[in-house]
């Protein structure tokens, strides 16, 4: 069974048949696309729970294997293990949450409903992937559909902002494709086979074999410096995914301009590719490399988190504040990653706290993948309601009217600001009971971030729906029961995972111990 | 294991499911929110009895103390064993069960004194809601035997206290304050992560109590103390004085009190729950659970680092808030600045005199605070929502049965001698204080604070219950139809009919709360220690020479609070009779002084231009970076990118193309002129070969010489 | 006898008026007629040298021969195209007729 090329099929081949669709069937467009987003859901749960990795596979599954051009090391290679089905779940997930939040979408709903499901195939193809070859073409896949997103059914500056993420992403990407090139010709000279498999990599770079092989390419004297163009060259390509500041100006545009469900899905799923590219192929292949730049690295990811925090608080529009947080959060994701890359040796407890970590990295990219799409939704549903106003101080007082409305959103709020019993406390908890181990001071002065979002989450929640309401919004009508109904299932989500992570935690942990083992760090 | 151990969760559990049904209820089932925050309140308050009655009877180890541990999640290869687990649990031990009864008791009589006091509130069943809640965060704080169950419960606490502070969420002043107080306390909540996990990755578990692995035994203990950090400091130390951090936010310490006075904005049975009984108390129990961790050193000889921050953190708030109270003309503000002092006293008194004493202050504390602030809630209730005291008066007739518990609050507050228990409590740290090896200063400090604290309670209760009622009926019709108040029209001699005694179900509490507030106090006398007794886990014998012992230093309290009483009477006796109250006595006195003290020391002011511009600037800053720098760096690189692209057109079309087209333009140019000569006329050809013809001839010739 | 240089001289005289014709003349006619008297020099040429040299050999009357029957073929086609160039141009002047110039 092909479980995950079918996976991968359904939103591909759904895509088309909503694309070929009539322009004046609508109503059929919306409820095909969704239908076909809920089957990919049903297909990933189904996926859920058949997880159950066999040992000896390095804690993957639903592995398929096909030859496709053999000489040149490509193959055609799918697997997931936790991290890789977390990440696919959570996408599935987030594909008909974004479809309802674009319900209302009037123009050319066949079109936009078709390149969601488009998405949502490079997602599950990038997830599940294991060869870069066609790792690569579906990474570049997503970013069509997101491109043509932003651009056709954005804001004002929507063009601008498209362009820019789309020239930006690409830059990193081709900066990785060369990386991966330059590594699959080295491995193909005086041997027989090219490679391309990620795990095949990972293991010559755990032996320490890497780098002479990459010796043979001879472009710099020293082999060391070539590895470490070749790491700067793939670290650029995530960077720009995650994103890391100081590559990171072209989210806030792209997140703020892009509609409400593509907002959703660009922060919820997109930015997890970087983060899950940092997991499955940055560190497993380059563990010395950033071992060597660890404390940049490190203190990147610090500024990442405390900067963004920072100017989210600076931001007059929800939606940017929204998108700064995000970056907030991912943050925390690439500190506990960096965190974990440095040696303990025989340190006590060293493999303890990584793991640690990596759990709550992993944790955490879901947590914030159902959160930042919730805020996301409700900032979407305010300036639907408001008819295109979304400045802070355009608000007030609307918990009168919309007492729901401000208690869901106020839940979101919280969740994402990590307070406990709501999912983001688990992970973030987890990054820095691993963080504060491997690299305390790195750690502690993160904690500022926490104080900073939690200021700005509350600025929000104080001027939007405290005070005295303002005469314009007295109609302010509350959640409607669809609105509801959508999002209820998100919080429900949340409060899970906030009091059960074990559910998540189960499918993860065990990938992260073998990732711990398998990884020279 | 004893069941009520193993069900021990059902104490917070059941306001919390409470909570969670009241959340789902319509706005108009009030009676139902109400029945189910109560009914569970009280349930649990008889679960708390019953768990109370078992640590009465101390084992053959001290303290009777039963655990109940389990796991909650894995988070790392089972080859670490129980380290690669987060475990929770609860603890039942005479530190929990007596803050349990008191909790559920005083929370008890709050919720059924709400019902009255919120009986108008259009949102009434959401406020039971989030009582429920506030509850049960609070009563997970006390049953819980991880340090993370603790935080967990603790930042609950903190959103529970956002929630209710910001009730009356259409008021501007109520949302920001909601927030101050969430944010303030986060930033002391950071220090207690920081010092969580400080704590996590040394000793790998976070279980208070887990049959001698847990972070406050022995063994765990020894490991900490053992190392030391950059500073010549224990790690024990470092990590407790993080987590005091926490503490001083929940507590209000100084220089964190700032959000516990603008907390007032909550309705006050609120205040009365989060600053008197329940939430700000939260610290000191806190710092009473990792006692062991806080006074571990190296040398069992020597006071730690840890107990010394706590005392003179404690010492200085006391005194500190007691100076601001003074000046306050906010009934609740004042009551609030009594709690941050009263507050410091506890730390003071778990600093230098170990957990009994400043726990023992905390109990008798919550009590007659509580009282204080209902009685305050009912004196705001029956004047209207009047808060500012130089406009009332005489009430002591109107409101009989809140005057008489307000006194016996407002005596158990000052310390008044041998009758009622704050002078007990009190005494007990003053005391303590007194015997401190490392400096008298606390116990002067101390002195002071008392001094204030009679001082300024006796004056608010000569503007609030004696002299004559000043809010005239015009003044209260007008208050109900605009809710404004005009202070300038307010004064007339007139007896203040609509002003009214509160009903039973809020004087009920009171009189019950002030019962307490009597009775408390002897337990914990230096004659009978029972309290003390029964936290460290031994039964004392009555020994009334022990009250000779100490006789001198009550003396000492005793005369302060007399002078400071008699003191406040000589001031206001004659303000409360005149007309013009607008004027404080003091302030004439010393205008500076009294501005400097009635701001607040200016510290909101302080915070406001350097902490919080602090933040705006880095935002602005971070904001700039982005907007400017960032995307400036971005922009750079992309004009570069296209003056490359200009640049490389330009040799293309003009170096590259305009090289070969000029060369083709040449050779054609050149075609075309050398093509004149071919004129086609035959006569010209010829003419040219005949003359060529000659000249070769010509030159044959001239070759041939 | 008069010696062969006389012959010589005249028929060079004769050429070089042939020659300046050809050159010279505007008319097509006239220039056909200079190149006529440059081909009679060469036939005086070709006798003269016949007379003063090898006599038994006809080589010198076998060039004269056909040279005097290459100009009147010559001179037939040159009138001709003559004409056909006047019918075309209704003109004799030979500066006009410069459709071949580069």
């Amino acid at each position: 069974m092909n479980l995950l090329t079918i996976l991968t099929l359904i939103p591909l081949i759904g895509g088309a048949a909503v694309l070929s669709l009539k322009a004046d069937q609508k109503d059929l467009a919306r409820r095909l696309g969704l239908a076909i987003s809920l089957i990919a859901l049903g297909m990933a749960a189904f996926l859920w729970f058949q997880f159950n990795p066999s040992p000896g596979t390095n804690g993957f599954a639903f592995e398929e294997r096909a030859d496709w051009l053999p000489s040149l090391g490509i193959e055609y290679r799918l697997g997931v293990d936790g991290l890789g089905l977390l990440m696919v779940c959570l996408s599935a997930l987030l594909v008909p949450f974004s479809m309802l939040a674009s319900w209302k979408i009037d123009q050319n709903p066949k079109l936009y409903f078709g390149l969601l499901l488009f998405l949502e195939a490079g997602l599950f193809g990038t997830f599940t992937a294991l060869n870069f070859f066609h790792w690569f073409i579906f990474w570049e896949l997503s970013l069509i559909p997101a491109f043509f997103l932003i651009k056709i059914w954005g804001g004002p500056n929507r063009t601008q902002a498209a362009y820019q993420f789309f020239v930006y992403t690409l830059v990193g990407s081709v900066a990785m494709l060369l990386s991966f090139l330059a590594i699959n010709v080295a491995t193909g000279i005086n041997s027989p086979a090219h490679i391309f498999d990620f795990r095949a990599l990972a293991e010559l770079a755990g032996n320490h074999k890497l780098e002479p092989i990459i010796a043979k390419l001879g472009i710099f004297k020293n082999p060391s410096t070539t590895m470490t163009v070749l790491f700067a060259g793939v670290f650029l390509g995530f960077a720009v995914k995650v994103p890391l500041i100081p590559f990171h100006t072209w989210l806030p545009s792209a997140y703020s301009e892009a509609p409400t469900g593509t907002s959703m899905m660009l922060t919820g799923a997109m930015s997890k590719m970087g983060v899950y590219g940092f997991l499955r192929i940055l560190l497993p292949i380059f563990p010395e490399q950033t071992r060597a730049m660890l404390t940049p690295l490190l203190w990147m990811a610090v500024a990442t988190i405390v900067f963004s925090a920072a100017a989210a608080f600076a931001q007059k529009d929800l939606k940017r504040m929204v998108a700064y947080s995000s970056i907030n959060h991912l943050g925390y994701c690439m500190l506990g990653i960096f965190a974990t890359v440095q040696l303990t040796g025989s340190q006590m407890n060293g493999p303890l706290e990584k793991e640690a970590a990596l759990n709550g990295v992993i944790l955490q990219m879901f947590n914030h993948g159902l959160t930042a799409a919730a805020l996301f939704y409700f900032v979407g549903l305010i300036e639907q309601r408001s008819g295109g106003l979304r400045g802070l101080n355009d608000f007030g007082g609307l918990r009168k009217p919309a007492p729901v409305f401000c208690g869901l959103m106020g839940i979101t709020l919280f969740a994402s600001l990590g307070l406990p019993g709501l999912n983001g406390f688990i992970g973030e908890f987890l990054i820095f009971k691993g963080a504060f181990s491997l690299a305390p001071g790195p750690a502690a002065v993160s904690t500022i971030g926490l104080l900073v979002t939690a200021i700005f989450l509350l600025t929000l929640l104080q001027k939007v729906f405290s005070g005295p309401l303002r005469s314009e919004w007295s109609g302010w009508r509350d959640l409607t029961a669809g609105e509801r109904l959508t999002v209820v299932p998100m919080i429900a989500l949340m409060f899970v995972l906030g009091l059960y992570p074990q559910l998540a935690l189960g499918v993860i942990n065990p990938t992260v111990v073998e990732m711990v083992k398998q990884m020279s760090f | 294991m004893l069941p009520i151990v193993k069900y021990l969760w059902l104490i917070p559990a059941l306001p919390l499911l409470a909570a969670g049904l009241a959340a789902l209820l319509k706005k108009e089932r009030r009676a139902s929110a109400a029945t189910l925050a109560i009914g569970s309140m009280s349930i649990s308050f008889l679960l708390a009895l019953a768990a109370f009655l078992p640590t009465l009877s101390h084992g053959e180890h001290g303290v009777f103390r039963e655990c109940f541990n389990f796991t909650w999640f894995e988070f790392a290869d089972n080859t670490f064993q129980s380290a690669s687990t987060v475990q929770l649990g609860w603890v039942l031990d005479p530190l929990t069960a007596m803050m349990l009864v008191m909790v559920t008791f005083v929370g008890l009589l709050i919720f059924i004194y709400s019902v009255g006091y919120m009986a108008h509130d259009e949102n009434f069943t959401r406020f039971f809601c989030f009582l429920a809640l506030f509850a049960a965060a609070m009563l997970g704080i006390v049953i819980a035997n991880s340090l993370l169950l603790l935080f967990i419960s603790w930042e609950l606490v903190g959103l529970a206290s956002y929630l209710l502070i910001g009730f009356w969420y259409h008021k501007p002043s109520a949302a920001a304050a909601a927030k101050k107080a969430f944010i303030t306390t986060r930033v002391g909540d950071m220090g207690f992560l920081l010092g969580m996990l400080w704590l996590y990755s040394k000793t790998g578990t976070l279980l208070f109590y887990d049959g001698g692995n847990g972070c406050l035994e022995q063994s765990a203990l020894i490991k900490l103390v053992a190392e030391t950090t950059m500073c010549g400091m224990a790690i024990s130390t470092a990590i407790s004085i993080l987590i005091f951090c926490g503490a001083a936010g929940k507590s209000g310490q100084v220089p964190l009190h700032v959000w516990l006075p603008d907390a007032m904005e909550g309705p006050t049975p609120v205040s009365a729950l989060i600053h008197a009984a329940t939430m700000v108390a939260a610290g000191v129990f806190l710092m009473a659970r990792i006692y062991p961790l806080l006074s571990a050193s190296a040398d069992p000889a020597t006071i730690s680092t840890g107990l010394k921050v706590v005392a003179w953190v404690g010492s200085i708030t006391a005194v500190f808030a007691a100076c601001i109270a003074v000046a306050q003309n906010d009934i609740k503000r004042i009551l609030a600045y009594s709690t941050v002092s009263q507050l410091g006293y506890m730390m003071l008194g778990l600093g230098v005199g170990g957990v009994a004493v400043g726990m023992f202050h905390l109990i008798t504390h919550a009590f007659f605070k509580a009282l204080l602030f209902l009685g305050s809630g009912s004196v705001i209730h029956g004047c209207h929502e009047e808060q500012d005291i130089r406009k009332m008066g005489g009430l002591r007739i109107l409101m009989p049965i809140t005057f008489a518990t307000y006194a016996i609050g407002m005596l158990a507050l000052c310390g008044f001698p041998l009758l009622f228990s704050g002078f007990w409590s009190k005494d007990e740290i003053l005391a303590s204080a007194h015997h401190w090896q490392i400096s008298q200063i606390p116990f002067y400090l101390g002195v002071i604070g008392a001094f204030l604290t009679a001082f300024y309670m006796t004056r608010q209760m000569f503007y609030v219950f004696f002299g004559s009622p000043t809010v005239s009926p015009a003044a209260v019709a007008d208050t109900k139809a605009k809710h404004s108040h005009n202070p300038h029209s307010s004064h007339s001699h007139e007896p203040a009919t609509s002003i009214h005694e509160s009903p039973p179900v809020m004087t009920m509490p009171l009189v019950i709360l002030a019962v307490f507030a009597v009775l408390l106090g002897l337990i914990g006398t230096p004659a009978w220690p029972w309290f003390h007794g029964y936290l460290a886990g031994h039964s004392p014998k009555v020994d009334l020479g022990k009250l000779a012992e100490d006789a001198g230093l009550m003396l000492v309290s005793a005369v302060v609070v007399f002078t400071a009483m008699g003191l406040s009477w000589l001031v206001y006796s004659k303000v409360t009779l005149q007309k013009s109250r607008e004027v404080d006595p003091l302030e004439k006195a010393q205008p500076f002084f009294w501005r400097l003290l009635a701001n607040k020391f200016y510290i909101d002011e302080l915070y406001e231009v350097t902490i919080i511009r602090l933040n705006k600037a880095f935002s602005v800053l971070s904001d700039w970076l982005d907007r400017t720098f960032w995307t400036g760096v971005v922009t750079m690189i992309s004009h570069l990118t296209v003056g490359l692209s200009w640049l490389s057109r330009k040799i293309d079309e003009d170096l590259v193309n305009g090289g070969f087209d000029h060369g083709c333009d040449g050779l054609r140019e050149s075609s075309r002129n050398l093509s004149k000569a071919q004129n086609g006329q035959t006569q010209f050809y010829f003419r040219v070969l005949g003359i060529a013809f000659v000249a070769l001839v010509l030159a044959l010739i001239w070759r041939a010489k | 006898m008069t010696p062969l240089t006389h012959y010589l001289i005249f028929s060079a005289l004769l050429f070089c008026i042939g020659f300046a014709g050809a050159m010279m003349r505007r008319n097509a006619i006239l220039v056909l007629i200079g190149i006529e008297l440059m081909l009679n020099a060469a036939n005086l040429n070709f006798i003269a040298f016949w007379r003063y040299g090898n006599t038994e050999a006809i080589s010198g009357v076998m060039f004269t021969i056909f040279s005097i029957a290459i100009a009147a073929a010559e001179a037939a086609v040159g009138l001709a195209l003559v004409i056909a160039i006047y019918r075309h141009r209704r003109t004799m002047q030979m500066d006009k007729f410069d459709t071949l110039k580069g």
